[in-house]
This record gives C-alpha cells, sequence and structure tokens, in this order.
C-alpha cells in the first residue's frame, strides 16, 4: 500500500540512512480497522477558561470510550462527568514524560480576545512532544464570521495560523485539524469527531471544518453508520472513484456505482463484489441526468449519497491547448455535475438527510502548471458546492467537497518521475495519500451524523505546501 | 437486651511524644509504652483501683509473644485487674477501630467505661526467622532421637540465617505505601509545591499547639521527650525544597519531608457512658456519633491505596444529614501529604463523585483552615496503632474549646487500601 520510498525507509537501514542524509522520513500512516478501537490511544481533553463545547466533545469521548484525560479545570471535569466520562487527571508539571497520548483535543471557544490566545500556548507547549506516531491534534472554536464581536472574532481567526503551524510541527505521521462551530447552536459534533480522532482521517491535515445547525436528529449507528442507505459513485470502476464504492458499502449502504461504457465490465465486477448495482453511462451525454434519476428512482426510491467523483485531466500549457481539451475537461469536471444535481432536486430525488459530496483538487485551489483547463473545472467544483449551498440545506440535504492532493492512482503514476516524487514529498507527511483516505472522508462527509457540515472544501492532501 | 442505644461520651486523651525509629524510644517494647500511657490516663483522670468495662487496642507491628499486648499491658498498670483487655489489629486504622469497638459497647450498653489505645514500635520491631529455617526448626521439635536432630542439621544452609525483617509493602502489590502514593500523587497531579506546602502546615500548627499549652494535658514526657521528636517548629518550604524525592523516581514529588517518618509512640483514650462520667466527676469533651469504615481494589481495579476514606466519608456524611462543608474541624490523618490532598481533590472533583461515589455532585472544598488545625502526622510523626488515639484525644478537646454541638470529622487511611472514618461532636 505505502510507496516504495516509505516501504524502504521503515526498515531498519532505511531508518539509518534517511537520518543520516537529511532525507524525509514519512511514517506508514495508520488506517481504519473494523477491529481497532475509534481511537488507539488516550487522550487529553483540554480548554480554555470559558469553553463552551466540554459537554458534547466529553460525550462523544465518553461514546467511544476513549481513556481520556483533562487538565484540573473545573468546568472540564464538570462536562466530563456529565457525561459520563470518567476522566483522568493530566497536570503537565507531575506527569511524567513517559505519559503520551493518541491526541489533543483542545475548546478553544472560550477565547474572546487576542490576549487569550496564550492560552493555546499554556496547553500546547507543555503537551505538544507527547503525540504519539499517526497522532491528532483537533483544535475547537467558533466560526469568526458568525461572531458579533470584532476582538472575539479575531482571536477565533487566529486558531487557523496557529492549526496550520501545529500540523506542520506535529511530524510522525500526526495531523491537527481545526473545527468551527455556530456561536449558540447545539452543534452535533460527534460524527466529525469520530473522524478526525480515528485513522478514517489519515491524511487529512491543516483543514478548517466549519459545522452549522444541524436540521435532523438522526443516529448513526457508528458501526455501519450508512446502513440502509443508498448511494451513487460516478467514476467507480476503478482508482479513487471504486475505494470510495468501497468504504461506502463497508459502512453499509448500497452502493450504485457509475462508469463510462467503455468501462462496464471492470464497473460490473466492483459492483458485484460489493453487492451493489452498476450504472454504465458517459454522465456528459445528453440523457445521463434523467438515466441517473430514472434509475436511481425506479430502483431505489431515491438516493441519499450522490458522490461526483468522475473527472479526468487533459494537460497543456494554455497556448498549446486546444479547445476540445479544454471542453471535454470543463464538460465532465464541472458542468455534468450541474446538470445531475439539476434533475435529481428537480425530480426530488433525493431523500431526506441527503448528501451532495464533490471532488475537487488541490488544483482548483492552488492552479497547476499546463492544468488551466482542469484547475479551472475543479475550481468551479468549489463553486457549485458554494453556490448550492444554501438551497441544499433548505432542501434538507448538504453540500461539500473533498479537495485531494497527491492520491496514489494511475492517474498520478503516469507522472514523470521527478514531478511525481515531488509531489508526493512536498506536504507535512512526506508521502502522498491513498484513494482509501480520500474514500472515508467522503464517508465521513455522507455520514447522517455530518449533517451540521455544509459548504465545506475538505483537503485530503497530507497538508500539502500548493496552495496551503 | 438493651434496645436503647446511648450516647458514647470521650472523656479525655492521653499519649506520651512520638519519637523517629531509633530515637529514645529504641529500646522500649510496645508493652512499656502502652503501660505508661494508660497509667498517665489513669493518672490524669483518677481511675486508679478502677475496674473499667474493657481496654481495647493494638499495635500493627507485633511479636508474637505478644498475642495478649492490651491485657499484659492493662496488668502492669493502676487499673484494677479486673479491667478486662483485647487486641484488635487494622494497620493504621487500629486506634480508631478500637475506639469504635469501645464506642459501640457503651452505646449498646454492654459496658459503661472503656479506653481505646494503640501503641506501635518501628524500632523494637519483630524479626520473623527465614521461612526454611522456620520449617526446619519445627521439624527438629518434632523429631523423636538425637540421631534424627543431626541428621536435620546438614539440612541448614547460609541463606536460612538470614532473617525476615518486617517491611512496609503491600503483600498483594509488591509496592511500598510510598510507591502506591506516588502513583496516586501523579494520578491526581498533585505538585511538590502542594505536599511541602501541608508539611509545613502541618509543622506549625503542632508547634503553635504546643506553645499554646493545647498539649499539655493530652501528652506526658517519655524517656525525655516532652514534644515529638519530629516536630520542626521552624519548618519551611525553602528547607523541605531541598529534600530529594523518596518516593516516584528522580521526578517524584513526595520526600522525607512531605512523607511521615517511621515512629513509636502509644496513645489512649477515655470513654463513658454519660451516666458513668457524671458518677465519676468527669465533664464530657465531646461526643463518638458515628464511624464508617470502606476499603477499595488497590490491587486489580489499581484505586489509589489510600483513596479508600475519600469512599468512607460520604458514605458516613449521608447517614446524618450532612454536608462535607458541615463540620467545624477535619482531622484526616497525613500519612503522606499527597494522599490528603488527593483525597480533598478526589472530593472536589465531578468526575470522581460521579463516577465512583455515584454522587450528581462533588462533595465539595472543605476550609483548609479547619484542616488539622492542631497539627497533624507529617508533624507528630505516626507510630501505626496510636494515630487513631492521637486524634480523637486531640479532636474530643478541641470541639470541647469550640463549644457544644460542633462537629468533627476523623478519616484514617490505611494499608490494606482501608479507610476508617469518625464523626465527633463537642460537648
Ligand atoms: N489521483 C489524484 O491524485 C487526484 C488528485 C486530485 C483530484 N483527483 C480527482 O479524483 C477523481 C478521481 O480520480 P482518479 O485518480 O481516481 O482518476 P481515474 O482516472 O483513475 O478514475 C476516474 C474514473 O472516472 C471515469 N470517468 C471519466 N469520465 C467519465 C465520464 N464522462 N462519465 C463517467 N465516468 C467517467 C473514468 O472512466 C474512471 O474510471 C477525479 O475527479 C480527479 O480529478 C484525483
Amino acid at each position: 500500500m505505502a510507496d516504495r520510498y516509505t516501504e524502504l525507509i521503515n526498515t531498519p537501514i532505511g531508518k539509518t540512512i534517511a537520518k543520516q542524509i537529511g532525507l524525509p522520513a514519512p511514517v506508514v500512516l495508520e488506517r481504519f480497522d473494523p477491529n481497532r478501537p475509534v481511537i488507539d490511544g488516550p487522550v487529553l481533553f483540554g480548554g480554555a477558561p470559558g469553553a463552551t463545547l466540554g459537554g458534547p466533545v466529553a460525550a462523544t469521548l465518553a461514546h467511544i470510550g476513549a481513556e481520556t484525560y483533562t487538565p484540573l479545570q473545573e468546568e472540564l471535569r464538570s462536562a466530563a462527568a456529565a457525561a459520563g466520562l470518567d476522566a483522568k487527571i493530566f497536570n503537565a508539571e507531575t506527569a511524567g514524560a513517559e505519559q503520551t497520548f493518541k491526541a489533543l483535543v483542545f475548546d478553544a471557544s472560550g477565547i474572546t480576545d487576542s490576549t487569550q490566545l496564550v492560552e493555546l500556548h499554556r496547553f500546547f507547549s507543555p503537551t505538544i512532544r507527547r503525540i504519539r506516531s499517526c497522532g491528532r491534534v483537533i483544535v475547537l472554536g467558533l466560526t469568526p464570521e458568525l461572531v458579533s464581536h470584532p476582538r472575539q472574532r479575531v482571536a477565533q481567526r487566529a486558531l487557523e495560523g496557529f492549526v496550520r503551524s501545529v500540523a506542520k510541527e506535529v511530524k510522525k505521521g500526526a495531523s491537527a485539524n481545526l473545527v468551527y462551530l455556530t456561536p449558540g447552536v447545539d452543534a452535533r459534533l460527534e460524527s466529525t469527531l469520530r473522524f478526525l480522532l480515528s485513522p478514517r482521517s489519515a491524511y487529512v491535515s491543516g483543514q478548517v471544518i466549519r459545522i452549522g445547525s444541524s436540521a435532523n436528529a438522526e443516529e448513526p449507528d457508528w458501526s455501519a453508520p450508512l446502513a440502509g442507505k443508498v448511494a451513487l459513485v460516478t467514476g467507480a470502476a476503478r482508482g479513487i472513484g471504486k475505494a470510495m464504492a468501497e468504504v461506502l458499502a463497508r459502512d453499509g449502504a448500497h452502493v450504485v456505482v457509475l462508469d463510462v461504457p467503455q468501462a462496464a465490465e471492470a464497473l460490473a465486477t466492483v459492483a458485484a463484489d460489493l453487492g451493489g448495482s452498476d450504472l454504465a453511462v458517459d454522465i456528459t451525454s445528453e440523457d445521463a441526468p434523467k438515466l441517473i434519476a430514472d434509475h436511481l428512482l425506479e430502483h431505489h426510491g431515491g438516493v441519499d449519497v450522490f458522490v461526483h467523483n468522475a473527472g479526468i485531466t487533459r494537460d497543456k500549457t494554455l497556448a498549446r491547448m486546444d479547445e476540445e481539451r479544454w471542453q471535454l475537461v470543463l464538460a465532465i469536471n464541472t458542468s455534468a455535475i450541474e446538470a445531475i444535481n439539476a434533475e435529481l432536486v428537480e425530480r426530488q430525488a433525493f431523500r431526506a438527510n441527503g448528501r451532495i459530496v464533490c471532488v475537487s483538487s488541490i488544483a482548483g485551489i492552488a492552479g497547476n502548471f499546463g492544468q488551466t483547463n482542469y484547475g479551472t473545472s475543479k475550481a468551479a467544483v468549489i463553486g457549485i458546492v458554494n453556490a448550492y449551498a444554501e438551497e441544499a440545506a433548505g432542501l434538507g440535504i448538504t453540500i461539500n467537497a473533498v479537495a485531494p492532493g497527491f492520491i496514489e492512482t494511475q492517474m498520478t503514476a503516469a507522472i514523470p518521475i521527478t514531478i511525481r516524487e515531488a509531489g508526493r514529498r512536498m506536504n507535512s507527511m512526506s508521502q502522498g495519500g491513498l484513494p482509501v483516505d480520500v474514500a472515508e472522508t467522503v464517508a465521513w462527509l455522507a455520514s447522517p451524523g455530518s449533517d451540521g457540515v455544509n459548504n465545506n472544501i475538505v483537503r485530503v492532501c497530507g497538508q500539502s505546501l500548493l496552495g496551503a | 437486651m438493651n434496645s436503647s442505644v446511648r450516647r458514647v461520651a470521650i472523656l479525655g486523651g492521653m499519649r506520651i511524644p512520638f519519637a523517629r525509629q531509633d530515637g529514645p524510644y529504641a529500646k522500649a517494647s510496645n508493652q512499656d509504652m502502652l503501660t505508661t500511657t494508660l497509667d498517665a490516663l489513669v493518672s490524669r483522670y483518677g481511675l486508679e483501683g478502677e475496674a473499667l468495662g474493657e481496654v481495647v487496642g493494638g499495635a500493627v507491628l507485633k511479636h508474637s509473644r505478644d498475642f495478649n499486648l492490651v491485657r499484659e499491658s492493662v496488668l502492669g498498670t493502676k487499673l484494677s485487674p479486673a479491667t478486662s483487655a483485647m487486641d484488635v489489629q487494622q494497620a493504621c486504622g487500629t486506634g480508631l477501630e478500637a475506639a469504635i469497638v469501645v464506642a459501640n459497647k457503651i452505646a449498646l450498653g454492654q459496658i459503661d467505661s472503656g479506653i481505646a489505645c494503640g501503641v506501635d514500635t518501628t524500632s523494637d520491631a519483630p524479626i520473623g526467622v527465614n521461612e526454611d529455617l522456620r520449617a526446619l526448626l519445627l521439624d527438629a521439635n518434632r523429631a523423636k532421637t538425637n540421631q534424627q536432630r543431626v541428621a536435620l542439621l546438614t539440612r541448614l544452609r547460609p541463606h536460612m540465617l538470614l532473617p525476615e525483617i518486617p517491611r512496609n509493602v503491600e503483600p498483594r502489590t509488591g509496592l511500598s505505601m510510598g510507591d502506591h502514593t506516588a502513583i496516586t500523587a501523579r494520578e491526581w497531579g498533585i505538585t511538590r509545591q502542594a505536599q511541602d506546602e501541608l508539611a509545613v502546615d502541618s509543622h506549625h500548627h503542632l508547634a503553635a499547639a504546643y506553645e499554646r499549652g493545647f498539649q499539655d494535658d493530652l501528652v506526658t514526657p517519655y524517656l525525655g521527650l516532652e514534644r515529638d521528636q519530629n516536630l520542626r517548629p521552624d519548618s519551611s518550604l525553602e528547607k523541605l525544597a531541598r529534600l530529594k524525592p523518596a518516593f516516584g523516581g528522580p521526578e517524584g514529588t513526595m520526600t522525607a519531608g512531605n512523607s511521615t517518618p517511621l515512629s513509636d509512640g502509644a496513645s489512649a483514650v477515655l470513654m463513658a457512658s454519660e451516666e458513668w462520667a457524671a458518677a465519676h466527676g468527669l465533664e464530657p469533651l465531646a461526643f463518638f456519633v458515628d464511624a464508617q469504615t470502606a476499603a477499595v481494589d488497590h490491587v486489580h481495579a489499581r484505586e489509589g491505596l489510600l483513596l479508600a476514606p475519600a469512599y468512607a466519608v460520604p458514605k458516613l456524611i449521608d447517614r446524618h444529614g450532612l454536608a462535607l462543608g458541615d463540620f467545624d474541624q477535619y482531622e484526616i490523618h497525613e500519612a503522606f501529604a499527597a494522599q490528603v490532598l488527593a483525597t480533598l481533590r478526589a472530593w472536589e472533583d465531578p468526575v470522581f463523585c460521579k463516577e465512583r461515589l455515584g454522587r450528581d455532585a462533588p462533595l465539595g472544598a472543605i476550609e483548609r483552615a479547619k484542616l488539622n488545625p492542631n497539627g497533624g502526622s507529617l508533624g507528630a510523626g505516626h507510630p501505626f496503632g496510636a494515630t487513631g488515639g492521637r486524634l480523637i484525644g486531640a479532636l474530643a478537646k478541641s470541639l470541647h474549646e469550640k463549644g457544644a454541638g460542633t462537629r468533627g470529622l476523623i478519616s484514617v487511611c490505611a494499608a490494606g487500601g482501608e479507610g476508617v472514618t469518625a464523626i465527633l461532636e463537642g460537648a
């Protein structure tokens, strides 16, 4: 699974050589294993004075049975007690160096002005080196744009810079992410916290996730959050789309896999392996939106999760790019999504608490040499998410996108070696992600518990240096 | 059968100053110290020739020949030889358990008066012979002929000559009490500073109690000691800060200064029914209201070895509809500063109170000025069996000074993961 450099560097000899000549030393990232707990190690849960999110955080930690420690702070201890969380006590002054953590979770919602940002330093400075390999840093704050007091807004906005910097310091395959919640709203945090704490978020780092209010109270069966759901994934005959189909099926969904008719054979195999169904159609064909809607409504009475994964690249520098290349990329990567969404909404194909998940790319955020067409199409995907989020919320569904960075697929295997190596290593994890990393992120967004997550673009890039 | 329960009066306490191990009492036996202490109590309260209901007491470190330690001590005092006596033993809870036995018998009308007492020597400690040697000697004892005895002698090996010295170690964990408490200190995040502060308070409060004459009728001089040998009136944070960690490794927070030293000493408390007290012209200092023990699973559940009182106290105060803050004085035995601080923290902690005690709200904090105001074991020392008597005697007197109806709480942690607690009320 890991690339050959990562494999080599993790042999005893490789480790020694890498250390001596200063090569990046990527660790083999931990990935989801149904036989392991959500988080395999102790969690330290801290907070700035006045923190308000202790309740939902403690509840999640109690539900997942995490061995939790808190500093001796009244509000944290009370929140733990109320949630039935048997939290131990951590005091940096007396704790031995052998006390390490798999995750550091910090509730920064109580920080109301920039002078209080020192609380970040107070909590993390003595604890950041206690993070285990493939550990997690999660900071919780309030969505700055929705905070009315200017100084509080400034302080909350500052969290982003902190988390992104910490993400670059943690190393050893650990990640750091920020979750913003809407002030004054009882946020449904559990789905997102589970994702970020677990190995499912292996390649997600340096990200900001915004959670708003929830219209639904659907409590998932966490061992099969998509049980009873129908999910369609486009471009699922191979690559990342196939991994998405596998993960969504693993999480309990009936998956309809879609790809071009030329890939029908591979597609049928994927469907058969997953106990799903297949639909061979070119999404750019004129009747594609209708065919898809018909299929979903006739065979499944609608759809719960629709993943717009199909996408292509047709690289050329702009001056040498013919219009056909441009149009093909835009048609598949952007316009097809708009047409299909419109049809599905029009036909009321989405069931309650439905999900649209699009696939953008860091090329759509940072731009890329030779990819003016692709960059445009993937930035447009972000535009689609932003433009339709409000309407989606009105329909009781969410629309979000994942933006993969360098993912080990046939697409990236085709890149010349030097550029490929650079792409692989230019991120905080010093390695490329795997299709399953994108798939896990999609599954989190698709979960019935993620209804508060709308209008988010979540990069799955190991905190790529591009477009950071 | 007497169906009514009588109030149990505490009439007075007496002890000898506590000495450090191998100090002035190095050659004094448990029986010597206990006899002296009982006689001092007898003289102070005019009990010469009196046949009391019962004298109950014990020692933790005891020679096998001392199977009837208390009775033998009573026979050496001026009490009437018709005073029956009984040995009890519950590690550091021995002294308080002795008082509970006496109190219960008085309450039920089985006796009208009694003495609860306790003693310990860590200097004149019993030494056991090696287990293999013991087996050999017992075999020799059973042998019928000299030939058989000589044959047995050939089994003698050098290692058998090493004696078994009693060690302050928990049998089921192999850890010393200090090691256990170091774990507790770390679990509860108790700092060195906080422990040293408590230790300094203990010394200063005890020194002040001696200065204002509070101890005059509670302590009788013995073998040249007039005050507790361990007491350092000039103890300070600066001095304590210089000490090296004694438990918990090089980064440990526990030192010889904030842990009690091994000590020698004895104490006794006179208890009676109100009628007996009146008939003897003695004024009750306080009443022994109730008591509660508890135990924790320090072996499998890995709970704090010395945190059992944290469980006992809530049961005790609930029974009387009292809150933790409803007491005028708290006497918490200071085995280690860390153990006292962890207990206080446990009562304040919402998680401990919910998860361990099943309570919706924490018991809360206690006013620190009311904690061990006349000094504690860190200052005085801690001869295991004698600490309970020291606490009862001093608290009863203090509550009497504060006035009738004032309340005091006693809490003693003990080896084996046990705890003994009691409520006293000023008379
Ligand atoms: N691999 C990466 O590093 C990376 C990085 C960023 C974004 N992405 C995006 O992830 C998605 C999947 O990428 P991948 O690496 O798995 O690529 P891939 O080429 O391996 O798979 C894409 C699939 O989409 C299908 N497809 C293409 N055009 C279609 C059409 N018109 N109708 C139906 N199906 C069609 C293809 O047949 C193929 O099976 C794409 O949107 C891509 O832009 C990939």
